[in-house]
């Protein structure tokens, strides 16, 4: 039965294997190159029509790397995903709410 | 899986988290440490406070009747590079993690203490640029622009002076020798607020300074 739980090392039930240094080392490769993309994305003229949607894809993928390697969701206990989405759903909610009620409805 | 199946399962689990509860575990009946989820309770609230902030920055940014505009006085050279020392000190506590977890004490002091000089060069980088904008002239109270971005930004570089102290006591406290029981475990909840502190700035990066050339 998979429902174990190790104690000593804080591994719960549902929980796999953490990355090892290697796979760490290349999600940080690959986080600078998108942090450095953003930067030339800033000062290219040619793609300020589209910047605000490639913005947020690019940091979209940083923020899912982070939260799928780094903070170990992508092996952790599904619990741990859930509240997370959650509050990000509900926060995500709040913002688009509100630029729409004060950008729409009532602009200041 | 039945209905029957499921109900096993979470049998199961709430069997197993007795049994390490009376090993000196604090599991709850998800079979999660009750620590840890704790932790992800605090990040999924703080989602909603940052949310309601940076929201709040998006209203009122470009309200302004008077001083320095986004556009004029955001420094983004400068920001990129605190942003990527405080991705990489990401990095870096996953290696102290992963340390600890295989039980390398050296590693793991190396590396905590990597990730704390990381966050204190980020929050070096956010008292230059505070002052910088000071000094031209944008304090807390000079329009809507200045008082949401340091609300803002300020709320996050409070996040991670408390994430830098924390890391510290972590570093002493493995000197001393006193990570020795559910050492990984502390470690790991301390990586999650690291890292969410870390996301957090991706998304405030984003929204705040790489927006400003649209807006």
């Amino acid at each position: 039965m998979s429902e174990t739980i190790t104690a000593h090392s804080g591994q719960t039930s549902g929980e796999h294997a953490h990355p090892t240094p290697k796979t760490y080392a290349k999600i940080a490769g690959v986080l600078c190159l998108l942090t450095a993309a953003e930067f030339i994305c800033y000062y290219m003229e040619a793609v300020r029509s589209v910047l605000v949607p490639l913005l947020i894809v690019l940091s979209g993928i940083k923020f899912a790397l982070v939260v799928m390697f780094y903070m170990h969701l992508k092996f952790d206990n599904r619990v741990f995903t859930r509240v997370l989405l959650i509050g990000v759903f509900i926060g995500a909610g709040v913002i688009l709410s509100m630029l729409a009620l004060f950008n729409l409805a009532h602009p200041l | 899986m039945s209905r029957a199946a499921r109900a096993g399962v979470r049998r199961g689990t709430a069997a197993a988290a007795l049994s390490a509860s009376h090993e000196g575990g604090h599991y709850t009946s998800l079979g999660v440490d009750s620590r840890k989820l704790g932790m992800w309770l605090l990040i999924a609230s703080e989602c909603l406070l940052f949310g309601s902030l940076i929201v709040t920055y998006l209203i009122f940014h470009d309200k302004t009747t008077g001083g320095p505009t986004p556009q004029q006085i955001l420094n983004i050279p400068v920001t990129t590079v605190s942003t990527f020392v405080l991705l990489m000190s990401s990095f870096s506590i996953v290696l102290a993690l992963a340390g600890i977890q295989r039980g390398d004490r050296k590693a793991f002091e190396t590396w905590i203490f990597v990730t704390a000089c990381g966050g204190l060069t980020f929050l070096g980088f956010q008292v230059y640029e505070f002052t910088e904008f000071v000094h031209k002239g944008l304090g807390f109270t000079t329009n809507t622009f200045g008082s949401s971005f340091f609300l803002l930004t300020g709320t996050h570089g409070t996040h991670v002076a408390v994430g830098v102290m924390w890391l510290f006591a972590l570093f002493f406290t493995s000197k001393r020798g006193g990570l020795v029981r559910d050492g990984a475990l502390k470690v790991d909840t301390m990586a999650l607020y690291w890292h969410f502190v870390d996301v957090i700035w991706i998304v405030i990066f984003t929204t705040v300074y790489l927006f400003s050339v649209v807006q």
